[in-house]
């Protein structure tokens, strides 16, 4: 490993390759911050620039460093406009924008900055360690227990319920289920749900929602009520955190880091479930005084997603290095870039290419660092944007909303859908029901159906509960996370 | 009757025809092989229905305890806030929905968000309309030129 790592240092530690990561993470940060423009979209940008350059370790560089950036990118415009442009940052919105609106932009982007570099660097040491060995336990996985963990991933809506809110949380859970099930679903190849209506044969586009559901219905509510905006002014009053706050979130950032990564290792699950899985344990594990912080601007809210979602970056590479097998949509694009490349991932590429290997989880440290050395000093800046008068931040917030919805989908239809939306958004928001479950709901939907059709089918039933055990006990994990608040609010009454 | 209530109840609807559809008309073009299968499209949305409408009863018939709470806005108290402007924004997005690709992105933007400012009280037209022609040529540079995503610039009658 000793040999790896020093081919790995000296690929990475090229100047050629420490520019190009350097220059990955600046333009997936700047990117990454305009909503509707997720790491997804912005690597398969890069794709073409990176097949140019020729040599594979600086093309894989280059895309891990966009792939970082954009994830911050995408943290910076749910913590300053709760607008989240990727799914795997909707859970750093829940604290970071009401921190933000407290006046803590400042501190909330340092939190960010220190748990997705922290988060990032655990999650690469797990990788050089766990690399070999994950792979197999990922083999373990199929579809039952995927379809299990999905359900443990919408057990944790049990996290974003307040008292009495449990039903609600649940119904909107369930209509994010329901709106992912209209169009073609993967399996039947049949269109459902859609009226006929050529616009819904691919079914509702996620951007789309995400806008409606958070952005729209958050900038219309500014214009309600416009004391809401420019509380801090754009000052940053309070950009470090004090010894109190790092003692407070060291132990989230430490144990979110090993959970991120090991849900990152199984494909499909990637950084949405462990930035959500992340908020949840943590959550329902802080004591109750501080569990009704969460959602008004905790620390420990933000903290939590923001490490588990880059660890999870990083272990969803574990798969794609190791197996050629992506993990997630990302690193399938990944596996485009490296096959345009003539690299085959697998199990061989540590023999074959070690270069190439160590070169990327060098890459890993160096990206971190240089998002951390970037960051930390533009915060400042990054934050003024709160200063901006809101006569003009509005229609700004709503013509970015209107652009990520377009960009996604290049269909004005999308637009109008937005628009419809976002009006539903805002009247369940009138009546105080919890939006996020719904995105749950509908990012998870389709995959959840997918697998439980695929253990059905393989399983002549549900039996496939009784026979794996990994799926009964994901499954006892999930009624746990349900059961466990409801008993909780029981006892203390 | 309660606003949640009455949404519940809106979505109640909503979660009744879904399962109608799901339960009575889906399945009736199915293959006959495809009738065989442990598993059909219409399972998962009958499973979907059925748990929605328990849930929107629920809320219904307030089953599940707990205090009222008033939310981020009160909307017993609307005539407190200025929703004459959230509707003419909400207006204004719909209008540049359907003229975004008619009169192309350079005059729908620039126009969007000039208007926007103006409706939400903003008379400063010497920062106004540079910032906004400024922004939108950018912001058009940058998803056409750099991202190489396409953005008609201007109206379709000029040929662009």
């Amino acid at each position: 490993m000793l040999e790896g790592i020093l081919i790995g240092l000296q690929t990475a530690l090229s100047l050629q390759n420490l520019l190009v990561v350097i220059g990955g993470c600046l333009i997936g940060t700047f990117i990454g911050m305009l909503p509707g423009l997720g790491p997804m979209s912005i690597i398969a940008i890069m794709i073409p620039v990176a097949i140019t350059m020729g040599d594979p370790s600086a093309a894989l560089i280059l895309l891990a460093g966009v792939y970082y950036g954009a994830i911050f990118g995408g943290s910076t415009s749910s913590i300053l406009l709760n607008a989240p442009g990727v799914a795997g940052t909707v859970a750093s919105s829940f604290d970071g924008y009401p921190m933000s609106r407290q006046g803590k932009a400042g501190k909330a982007l340092t939190i960010a900055a220190i748990a997705s570099f922290a988060g990032g660097t655990i999650g690469a040491i797990l990788l050089m360690i766990f690399a070999p060995m994950l792979s197999s336990v990922a083999l373990l996985f199929h579809s039952p227990e995927y379809f299990a963990l999905m359900v443990v991933g919408l057990s944790a809506i049990a996290a974003f319920a307040g008292k009495g809110q449990v039903t609600k949380a649940l119904l909107m859970t369930v209509l994010g289920l329901i709106m992912a099930t209209v169009g073609e679903g993967a399996l039947f190849n049949l269109p459902r749900f859609t009226g006929g209506i050529m616009d819904l044969q691919s079914g509702f586009g996620f951007i789309t929602l995400a806008m409606a559901m958070f952005a729209l219905p958050e900038a219309v509510f500014l214009v309600l009520k416009p004391k809401n905006l420019g509380d801090s002014g754009g000052e940053i009053k309070d950009l470090r955190i004090t010894r109190a706050e790092a003692r407070a979130i060291a132990p989230v950032i430490g144990r979110q880091s090993i959970q991120g990564f090991f849900i990152g290792v199984l494909p499909g699950a990637g950084a949405t479930i462990a930035s959500f899985l992340g908020y949840a344990v943590e959550r329902n594990i802080a004591p109750k005084h501080e569990q009704e912080e969460f959602g008004q601007g905790s620390i420990k809210g933000l903290a939590a997603p923001e490490t588990a979602n880059n660890a999870a970056c990083t272990g969803s590479f574990v798969p794609l290095l190791t197996l050629g097998i992506p993990g997630s949509g990302t690193t399938a694009i990944l596996l485009g870039a490296l096959i345009a490349l003539n690299v085959t991932p697998g199990p061989r590429l540590m023999i074959d290419d070690p270069q190439i290997f160590w070169a990327v989880i060098m890459s890993m440290f160096i990206g971190n660092l240089v998002l951390l050395i970037l960051n930390l000093p533009l915060i400042p800046y990054i934050a003024k944007l709160l200063a901006i008068p809101r006569n003009f931040l509005i229609p700004f917030i709503l013509f970015f909303t209107l652009m990520g919805a377009y960009i996604g989908q290049n269909n004005a239809t999308e637009l109008l859908m937005l628009v419809g939306f976002g009006i539903c958004g805002i009247a369940l928001k009138f009546a105080n029901y919890p939006l996020p479950p719904l995105l749950i709901g509908f990012i998870l939907g389709g995959m959840m159906e997918d697998n439980f059709s695929r253990s059905m089918q393989l399983y002549g039933g549900v039996s496939f509960v009784l026979e794996r055990p990994m799926t009964l006990g994901l499954l006892v994990i999930a009624a746990g996370l349900i059961i466990v608040p409801i008993l909780r609010t029981r006892l203390a009454k | 009757m309660a606003l949640d209530r009455w949404i519940a109840l809106i979505l109640l609807g909503i979660c009744i025809v879904y399962g109608y559809t799901a339960w009575f008309t889906m399945d009736a073009g199915l293959a006959p092989f495809m009738r065989r299968n442990p598993i059909w499209p219409s399972s998962f949305p009958k499973v979907l229905s059925v748990l929605g409408i328990l849930a929107c009863l629920i809320i219904l018939l307030g089953l599940e305890k707990g205090e009222e709470k008033v939310g981020e806005i009160d909307h017993r108290r609307l005539g407190d806030y200025f929703y004459g402007q959230a509707l003419l924004l909400l207006g204004l997005m719909v209008v540049y929905a359907l003229c975004l690709r008619p009169v192309g992105f350079l005059l729908s933007t620039s126009a969007f968000l000039i208007i926007g400012s103006c409706v939400l009280g903003e008379r400063k037209w010497h920062i106004m309309i540079p910032v906004a022609f400024i922004a939108t040529g950018s912001v058009w540079y940058l998803v056409q030129e750099v991202l190489g995503i396409f953005l008609r610039p201007l109206p379709a009658f000029m040929g662009v």
